[in-house]
């Protein structure tokens, strides 16, 4: 590594802090359909906030920064709206959308983008990909970064070893929090503390060392190898397509951080609190457990107060309509101008924006899409996973299926009838029990 | 006159709940099955009533005490030392049978229907022969032994074709009969079959005529049938405007064909029927949807539950949004946690569910 380190001030005081959110696009988040065919994923609603507004609250508790950039290659008008509204309720905080008109990877976005960002010398920038859950513990990273003098600090979390070798794996020195060794999506078992997917890099490393990746790409094309089985759907399809294009597709952590963790300012602030990544549909139930989880424990005004029928925490929409013999929680968001009938059951589930659920059905681990009525004494249910999986598929009869139950948007529900463990594409009416399926 | 009810072993087939109450003594309709036998047999004149029994529970003796009195009936238990098959029996029980000239009735204990005795015996003295079956029609013969009658004759019975391949006729035997004390000197005290043995014999010498039976019948010893044969005896009730149902004007009636015992408790906002009993002292929470399901004494169906297609044995709790369906049975005293599916369930007595059951299975 020819990387220059500069002296730098110890004292973080008056270094400036910029953040960068990682929103992918449309082609990214297809296995967040069926929900993702309607909105997309970063705008999703959990626990009454889109996803992207989770990552921005934790920002706004950073008072140094005051400018950051959504990233991705959705079209510009996608976030318009949001950013509008983002930016009355961070008022601290100028926000804008980069666009890729490409798909850069998400080291080639942050070079591509380099100037913008380096704009008025910022001395550190934080990465936050949107589709990951978490509590964002932004001022221990930036703590942690001055204490060390880091170029580089990573979020880690430590998950059963089985899970392990789905994510980036660090090794780290546990006295010093240096990371040692990092391995994306390892075959084998290197260690247990994994990638977060959140970083805080010092202007000054990490470019240079996007460069110098590039640099390498040209002059000895990257050969591809993911062979573990649970990459193979999701990134080795993308890597395929991705061949054909130019090689400027640099990601953070396949060719980024591997070399990082051989200079010696790497470090990983490893969070005890929850973590979760947002990829599948069904993994917005859990998300939206934990966002309102956190928002409970922080005492939230935004929440529904408890009582004999609100189990909490239970987040409803101001607009929606809601029985009071309704049950609801715990872990439940109810959007906008939702319909909640007398003698509903509602568990952890997400019921999205004018969705009418009529009385005494029953909606368990479920996602009842926008417009979608479900139909008195209907049963729409998914199976619990444990909390500490980050798999929301299970196997049933052999067969690997959901175990959260999605309703895309307006489909229906006929009176009394059961759906267990299944995907409803949009604008679908479902007039039999059903369990086990996709419906197209 | 004179009848032997064959009862037999300890009804395995409807468990769970006859780990509980022996099987005669089960409520079909709200009362237990061998009333609907008894009374019936009383109203034809019947005075001597003879169970076959395999075992003799204490409750049985018990309750068939106070029956005795409520109809004005003797009954007596023959108890087998060994299986009697189901002529065996009729032998055993020869003083009470052939203490007179008088014919008597042979029924089997699981069967429901209209009990045409009366007509039955009238009918038997008429031809003058030994032996009189009841025979019903059903749709698809092939599954049961058919009744072929003799060339141009309208009730002698020809043969017996057990089940036949090619259409021979759709009259099965209904397990209800009429016989003369003379068939008992056909039968020995062995385990022996009077479907297979004694009747053929008879058929032979053309001593056997059938009754073609009017209207439903089932063969309610198992809960699948038990469940349809309640429908159907539901069914016939509404047909002859029995006052044994809840009115259709009562709000939580929906499609007909419910009996509610008095004693029941009924909530706000349900929805009941069509084909449900509700047995006494039950206690329907409000929103409860229930079809097509045998609800016993002394159980709670909480707010919001749905049930189909269901015996609830007694003193059970179903918990509130809980769906049980496609054949559950739930013995004594089994609770149901809130919002818990189950589906196909026998479940046996006093279990607590907490968690669902997805495919049909044997809950210990």
């Amino acid at each position: 590594m020819s990387l220059q380190v500069p002296n730098r001030n110890k004292s973080g005081a008056g270094k400036t802090t910029k953040a960068v959110v990682l929103v992918g696009g449309p082609s990214r988040g297809t296995r967040f359909r069926p929900l993702s065919l309607d909105v997309p994923k970063p705008l999703f609603d959990v626990a009454g906030h889109p996803i992207i507004e989770h990552c921005f609250r934790a920002l706004a508790k950073v008072p140094e920064i005051k400018e950051v950039f959504i990233v991705g290659y959705y079209e510009e008008h996608v976030f318009r709206d949001w950013i509008k509204d983002a930016s009355k309720a961070f008022p601290n905080i100028s926000i804008k959308y980069l666009r890729e008109y490409e798909a850069l990877g998400t080291a080639g976005g942050l070079y591509h983008f380099r100037d913008v960002i380096l704009k008025g010398n910022p001395d550190r920038f934080f990465v936050l990909n949107a589709d990951v859950c978490c509590s964002f513990p932004l001022l221990e990273m930036l703590k942690l970064f001055e204490e060390k003098d880091a170029e580089a600090v990573i979020l880690g979390t430590r998950v059963s070893n089985d899970a392990a070798s789905n994510f980036g794996c660090i090794v780290s020195d546990a006295h010093t929090k240096r990371v040692l060794h990092y391995v994306e999506k390892p075959e084998s078992h290197i260690s247990n503390l994994i990638n977060c997917g959140v970083y805080l890099f010092s202007t000054e490393s990490i470019f240079p060392s996007i460069k110098s990746a590039i640099k390498r790409r040209t002059e000895r094309p990257r050969l591809l190898s993911y062979p573990s089985s649970e990459n193979l759907e999701s990134t080795f399809a993308a890597e395929r397509e991705d061949e054909g294009e130019k090689n400027e597709v640099i990601r953070l952590e396949q060719d980024i951080l591997a070399d990082l963790a051989d200079s010696r300012q790497f470090f990983v602030l490893e969070t005890k609190d929850f973590w979760r990544q947002i990829k599948t549909a069904g993994s917005a139930v859990p998300a939206n457990a934990l966002y309102l989880i956190k928002a409970f424990q922080n005492q939230s005004e935004e929440l529904a107060a408890p009582s004999a029928t609100i189990l909490p925490p239970v987040f409803i929409h101001p607009t929606a309509k809601v029985d009071p013999t309704a049950k609801l929680g715990p872990h439940v968001s109810i959007g906008p101008r939702a319909n909640i009938g007398p003698g509903v059951r509602i568990k952890e589930s997400i019921v999205l924006e004018d969705a009418e659920i009529r009385h005494d059905a029953c909606i368990l681990y479920s996602i009842i899409g926008w417009g979608s009525k479900v139909g008195a004494w209907a049963r729409v249910e998914g199976t619990p996973t444990p909390i500490t999986s980050h798999n929301t598929s299970i196997i049933k009869n052999g067969v690997k299926v959901q175990s959260i139950t999605i309703l895309g948007k307006e489909c229906g529900v006929a009176n009394e009838v059961r759906v267990q463990n299944c995907i409803c594409l949009p604008n679908k009416e479902l007039k039999r029990d059903v369990s086990n399926e996709v419906i197209m | 006159m004179k009848a032997l009810i064959l009862v037999g072993g300890f009804g395995t087939r409807l468990r769970p709940l006859t780990l509980t109450l022996p099987k005669p003594l089960v409520e079909f309709g709200n009362r237990p099955m061998i009333l609907h036998q008894i009374e019936a047999l009383a109203h034809a004149g019947v005075t001597d009533i003879v169970l076959a029994v395999n075992y003799r529970p204490e409750i049985m003796t018990a309750a068939l005490k106070k029956y005795e009195q409520e109809y004005n009936v003797k009954i007596e238990f023959s108890v087998e030392t060994e299986p009697l098959g189901t002529a065996g029996p009729l032998k055993l029980a020869e003083k009470i049978l052939g203490k007179d000239d008088s014919p008597f009735f042979v029924l089997n204990s699981d069967v429901i229907c209209d009990y045409p005795f009366a007509e039955l015996a009238a009918f038997h003295k008429q031809h003058g022969e030994e032996g009189t079956i009841v025979v019903t029609k059903v749709e698809e013969p092939s599954k049961y032994g058919v009744v072929v009658h003799k060339p141009g004759h309208a009730s002698r019975i020809d043969r017996f074709v057990e089940k036949p391949i090619e259409f021979v006729g759709n009259r099965i035997n209904a397990g209800l009969y009429i016989l003369n004390p003379s068939v008992l000197s056909r039968i020995e005290l062995r385990p022996t079959s009077i479907e297979q043995e004694t009747f053929p014999s008879m058929v032979k010498q053309g001593q056997l005529h059938s009754f073609d039976l009017e209207g439903f019948w089932m063969d309610v010893g198992q809960p699948k049938d038990f469940i349809s044969g309640t429908c159907l005896y539901l069914s016939s009730l509404t047909k002859k405007g029995s006052k044994l149902l809840t009115p259709a004007s009562e709000p939580f009636v929906h499609g007909g064909n419910v009996m509610v015992d008095p004693s029941a408790k009924i909530g706000k906002n349900c929805r009941i029927g069509p084909n449900v009993t509700i047995g006494p002292n039950v206690v329907i929470g409000d929103g409860v949807r229930l079809q097509r399901c045998v609800i016993l004494s002394g159980s709670k169906v909480k707010d919001h539950a749905w049930i189909k297609s269901t015996i609830v044995g007694w003193n059970s709790s179903v918990g509130r949004w809980a769906r049980l369906e496609n054949v559950t049975v739930l013995g004594d005293d089994v609770t149901i946690g809130d919002e818990i599916y189950v589906n196909g369930g026998s479940v046996l007595p006093h279990k607590s569910i907490k968690a669902n059951v997805d495919v049909p299975a044997i809950i210990m």
